[in-house]
């Protein structure tokens, strides 16, 4: 009797398919994965709601005291941006902290060497990571995005006021936030394959996301500014619609955070091949 | 099939293997033995392509583990048994690594019967045992029904009845024509289940052949003899030149053979009750062969070193 297979006396494991293990066999197991791990979907839950909690309050707290608001906040009240704000920065921590943990967990864990001895071709293993974790998190944080400008400005009624997606920019700000949280739990993913321990990619991820810009703004004058448009969190700003005054376009900001990105996890995919596992 | 040619890996400084060159061969369970910190998951890390040779190569079946089309269906491998996501369920494990080579996912729930999993396979790893991991890691490395597998420590950490269990598996798997190839610090254990044993010992090779060739070969090999006039038989064993040593009321003869030391207690006359030749377990031929070899061997003497280790 074969140790191998049970009682039934078919072949255990069908003939080996022709060809090789490639792109769609890693995307199913990368998916695999996401979807086996509970936290994973808490944390993509905490988003969700996260975003929608705040977009319920800060909304709301305005309505509450636009009697009492001075005229210039008044004038610099921007409904989409109240509506956003909550999920693009809830967003910006949870999804960055779960881009980190879908790589650096397999560190921690050691299923890394499971995944390579699966797959020896890192590149493609890091490829599917991405396209995996980008399209769970994209829909995730469109999701999020929309439903708090919806809920945001379903709580804006008058006296303050309120936009519609067809108000000047919102379209934009709403869709792109979504697509700029998908972009920073990318570049958070790139940072874990380069440091592969959490604490330090979490580290390196809030470093460069909160903490990088007070030290820029200790820069002498316009330098500061020079150097801060190009920061994550001045492109996420002028994405949900509230730019500072130097910064770059929403799309022109967006294009530079891809460029980080691109950056990261090529720089990640190169160390990834040349150390051990 | 593996082969490993002038393989090499050093870390800094230090040479973890120093050139190890080995045949692994199909039909037979193959022991890897060493020390502690001896180089042997260094060693099975280069095979699989986890760690990079400084010099050298490995190949299975003649092929770098890189180039395998599919490479759980040829090689199965368990590295590390803790090596699992704690948040993930057994199941769940088996079917992203099945899903990353396209073995049908039957063959999971099949593998979760094999090592008597199936009753915990929803549930998260994290919760698992020592015992458990193992079992599962040993599922993960026979999923895609491998021709090859590679296992470090597979008896860590089980009952009993799992190292039987393990036991038994692994004479199979090599009875089916596999090759199987497994560490253990249990020499014991490597006793009763390989049939031939590589030996290395800092990252060197020390030995390659035949269990039963390596015990007899050992210098440890004595004959244990019992007798009522014990004190008459030693003082002419020792006329005949016979390294001799009382243990348990029994005297350990080196240097002369059963045939002889009966013969010559028959002339005395002496009469016996036991005259018994050991040949020496493999944990004593392997303690000799590697006594020079022992990494941190001065840790245990020199208090003042003691804190490094």
């Amino acid at each position: 009797m074969s140790v191998t297979t049970t009682d039934n006396a078919e072949a255990p494991v069908a003939t080996e398919p022709a060809g090789r293990y490639g792109m769609v066999d890693l995307i199913l197991s990368e998916w695999t994965k996401v979807r086996t791990v509970r936290s994973t979907m808490w944390t993509l839950g905490m988003a969700l709601l996260i975003g929608l909690a705040a977009s319920g309050i800060a909304p709301g707290v305005t309505r509450a005291h636009w009697a009492t608001m001075s005229a210039s906040n008044r004038a610099s009240f921007h409904p989409v941006e109240v509506s956003l704000i909550g999920a693009y920065l809830g967003g910006t921590l949870l999804l960055g902290i779960l881009g980190i943990l879908v790589m650096s967990s397999e560190y921690a864990t050691g299923t890394i060497r499971a995944t390579l001895a699966a797959a020896p071709r890192r590149p493609m293993v890091l490829a599917a990571k991405v396209l995996v974790f980008a399209a769970v998190t994209l829909i995730v944080a469109e999701f999020a995005a929309f439903a708090s400008f919806f809920l945001g400005q379903a709580l804006l009624s008058s006296p303050a006021p309120h936009a519609t997606l067809s108000s000047r920019g919102a379209l934009q700000a709403v869709a792109g936030s979504g697509l700029y949280l998908c972009v920073v739990g990318l570049l958070a993913l790139g940072i874990a394959v380069l440091v592969r321990h959490t604490a330090g990619a979490i580290s390196g991820y809030v470093g460069f996301i909160l903490v990088l810009p007070v030290i820029v703004s200790a820069l002498p004058g316009s330098l500061e500014y020079q150097v801060e448009r190009l920061l994550p969190l001045e492109i996420g700003s002028a994405m949900i619609g509230n730019p500072s005054p130097d910064a770059f376009g929403p799309w022109a900001g967006f294009l530079i955070l891809c460029g980080y990105t691109a950056l990261i996890l090529a720089l990640g995919a190169v160390l990834l091949v040349r150390r051990d596992a | 099939m593996i082969e490993a040619e002038h393989l090499t890996k050093r870390y800094g400084e230090k040479l973890a293997v120093d050139d190890l060159s080995f045949t692994i061969r199909p039909g037979i369970v193959t022991g890897f033995l060493g020390p502690n910190g001896s180089g042997k998951s260094t060693t099975m890390r280069m095979i699989m392509g986890l760690d990079h040779p400084t010099a050298g190569w490995a190949t299975v079946n003649g092929r770098h583990y890189h180039d395998l089309a599919w490479p759980l269906r040829e090689v199965g491998a368990l590295l590390e048994a803790k090596a699992i996501h704690p948040g993930r369920s057994a199941r769940g494990h088996l079917r992203m690594l099945a899903a990353a080579n396209r073995i049908p996912l039957r063959r999971v729930d099949e593998l979760l019967d094999l090592v008597g999993l199936a009753s915990v396979a929803a549930q998260r790893a994290g919760k698992f045992s020592l015992g458990m991991s193992q079992r599962l890691g040993i599922a993960a490395a026979l999923l895609g029904d491998p021709g090859v597998l590679i296992l470090d420590e597979p008896v860590n950490g089980l009952d009993p009845d799992g190292i039987r269990w393990v036991r038994i598996l692994l004479k199979g798997l090599a009875a089916e024509g596999r090759t199987v190839f497994v560490s253990s610090h249990l020499m014991s254990e490597m006793a009763l289940t390989a049939d031939e044993v590589v030996v290395i010992g800092r990252g060197r090779f020390l030995a390659q052949q035949p269990v039963a060739e390596m015990t007899g070969q050992s210098t440890a090999r004595f004959v244990r003899v019992r007798s009522p006039q014990l004190e008459k038989l030693h003082a002419a064993l020792e006329e005949q030149q016979a390294q001799t040593a009382l243990q348990d009321g029994a005297l350990i003869v080196r240097g002369m053979d059963k045939e002889a030391i009966g013969d010559l207690a028959a002339s005395l006359p002496v009469t016996l009750h036991e005259l018994a030749a050991e040949s020496a377990s493999l944990e004593e031929a392997f303690m000799e062969l590697t006594e020079q070899s022992i990494e941190y061997h001065g840790a245990l003497q020199g208090p003042a070193r003691g804190a490094d280790r």
